[in-house]
């Protein structure tokens, strides 16, 4: 029955990881920028949500719509204003520019911060879970976290393959050169596309502050963890991105079980190198080529 | 007033000057066409005019309007619209959806997808099938529908019976009665010449990044053309 638990926990776990991992993919998917600032931008909206809630007392919950309005905002400026400079001139210029990025983030974080510890306090909610029996519990708020990268993704499926700016979104993914000749603004589309990336992110990022404390210096991990769920479920599936999620935090939890909570973490990472090195592509990969 | 008029465009790729002072009018309701040998500079002057490429030196007029620092996508607002060499469709969009992007401006017009498939009614059966996984001739019939979904003044064309089958080349030929129809103005860029000739209502042969030859084909005969196109 641990092992039990340890699973229903892992895949509730994979919710979360997927919900920072389609904004990743996303990005990726319509401008090939492979923004190593991702991760630290999924701390921002905590800090975002941290102020208001310090300034106005009320639920996190309720600072979740303000923070996605202000990260629509923070991305399409940020693409628009810098990103949009370095997405034709190759893969270099974006890393080394989000690389930077990054590094502004995380001491701008820092200056602002402190590397103290902080939690959103959400009352009860935290701790409070449905006892299955006496070996399985779950807990509302991974739940709850698991259910809104599901709505997250469906969601984003259905914008992509929908509506008219998702199609955009995809022809400027296949070819930027025919999207513009179509009478695509490119520029526009691509700063949407961080635009509502940096918008789940909020909604991710804030969430986790609920659920577990953060300081400027998580960036990279979530970040790893983010490309890792990408790599594993393979690019242009939202429901590849899942997997990929459910797959690593399962590993995650289940490595705890085996080799203990130690190893957790590196048993992630090792299934992640087992699936890149049998199936680069990824599990469900979508991708097309002329 | 033409709908095109070209004065004098000087056009380079980096350092490597493609085209030298060009000069041409196109005037509504023509199919003015473009021949000469590979990299004489015609697939140049079509994207000078789309706007992926800006002449140094020189002017574009639109409707007698300037538009030489126009985005691409503003001049298809203003009915400039561009049938890729290479075709170019979306891979991985269905044929439905790579002519509704073709109308992300929402220009008005006569045309709609479903005037797409009565002209090229072999897309009508592939509607939900992936772009990918089409022919050359059926990626050839989508491209050119997909460019006028967005209703063009100026349909502007590139090599567009590159690699295709006679039959296929045949087809996309006769269509252009019915683009002319609907309001449109072709400029279209070639090197098979025998073709475009039988439809072209004016030709401008380049060499070497500069016109060579221009009027109307009855005016040209076969020797002016084979000297303009080789140089000789």
């Amino acid at each position: 029955m641990d092992w039990l638990n340890q699973g229903v926990q892992g895949i509730l776990l994979g919710g979360h990881f997927a919900l920072f991992a389609v904004g990743l993919a996303l990005v990726f998917g319509t401008m090939r920028l492979v923004n190593l600032a991702h991760g630290d931008l999924t701390i921002v909206p905590a800090y975002v949500a941290l102020l208001m809630i310090n300034a106005i007392h009320f639920s996190p919950f309720y600072s979740i719509p303000i923070t996605m309005a202000i990260m629509f905002v923070v991305g399409y400026l940020l693409q628009r204003g810098l990103l949009n400079r370095v997405v034709q001139s190759g893969d270099v210029v974006g890393v080394i520019l989000t690389f930077g990025i990054s590094i502004v983030i995380q001491n701008a974080l820092l200056l602002g911060f402190t590397a103290d510890n902080e939690r959103l306090k959400a009352g009860t909610i935290d701790s409070l879970s449905i006892r299955i029996n006496e070996n399985l519990a779950i807990g509302w708020l991974p739940l709850i976290i698991f259910l809104v990268a599901l709505v997250v993704i469906i969601g984003l499926q259905l914008f992509l393959n929908r509506t008219k700016m998702g199609r955009a979104f995809r022809a400027v993914s296949d070819d930027q050169e025919a999207a513009r000749l179509m009478g695509i603004n490119t520029k526009h589309i691509w700063a949407m596309a961080m635009g509502v990336a940096l918008v789940i992110v909020a909604i991710g990022g804030v969430m986790r502050g609920i659920r577990t404390t953060f300081d400027p210096s998580f960036g990279s991990l979530s970040l790893i963890y983010a490309f890792e769920a990408v790599i594993i479920g393979g690019m242009g599936s939202g429901w590849g991105t899942l997997l990929g999620g459910i797959i690593l935090g399962l590993s995650q939890t289940l490595g705890a079980r085996a080799f203990g909570p130690p190893w957790s973490i590196l048993t992630g990472h090792v299934v992640f190198l087992i699936i890149l090195a049998l199936r680069p592509q990824g599990l469900l990969a979508k991708t097309v080529t002329s | 007033m033409s709908l095109l008029e070209i004065e004098a465009a000087n056009v380079y790729y980096e350092d490597f000057q493609a085209l030298y002072d060009v000069s041409l009018k196109v005037e509504e309701g023509e199919i003015f066409a473009c021949i000469g040998a590979n990299g004489a500079g015609k697939s140049t002057m079509l994207k000078t005019v789309s706007g992926v490429l800006v002449p140094r030196r020189g002017r574009l007029l639109f409707d007698g309007k300037p538009i030489d620092h126009m985005a691409p996508y503003r001049r298809v607002e203003l009915g400039i619209s561009m049938v890729p060499e290479g075709r170019r469709v979306f891979p991985s969009l269905t044929v439905h959806e790579n002519l509704l992007v073709g109308a992300y401006r929402g220009r008005p017009g006569p045309w709609t997808a479903d005037g797409v498939y009565d002209l090229f009614p072999l897309l009508q059966p592939l509607k939900k099938r992936q772009a990918s996984g089409l022919s050359g001739g059926e990626q050839q019939a989508l491209a050119i529908g997909r460019s006028l979904m967005s209703n063009p003044r100026l349909i502007l064309m590139d090599e567009v019976s590159l690699g295709l089958a006679p039959v296929v080349i045949k087809r996309i030929y006769e269509a252009f009665k019915t683009l002319l129809d609907s309001g449109c103005t072709i400029l279209v860029v070639e090197q098979d010449v025998q073709h475009v000739l039988t439809v072209a209502t004016h030709v401008a042969c380049f060499l070497e990044g500069r016109i060579a030859l221009q009027g109307t084909p009855r005016d040209l005969t076969n020797d002016q053309i084979t000297a303009a196109y080789f140089g000789v």
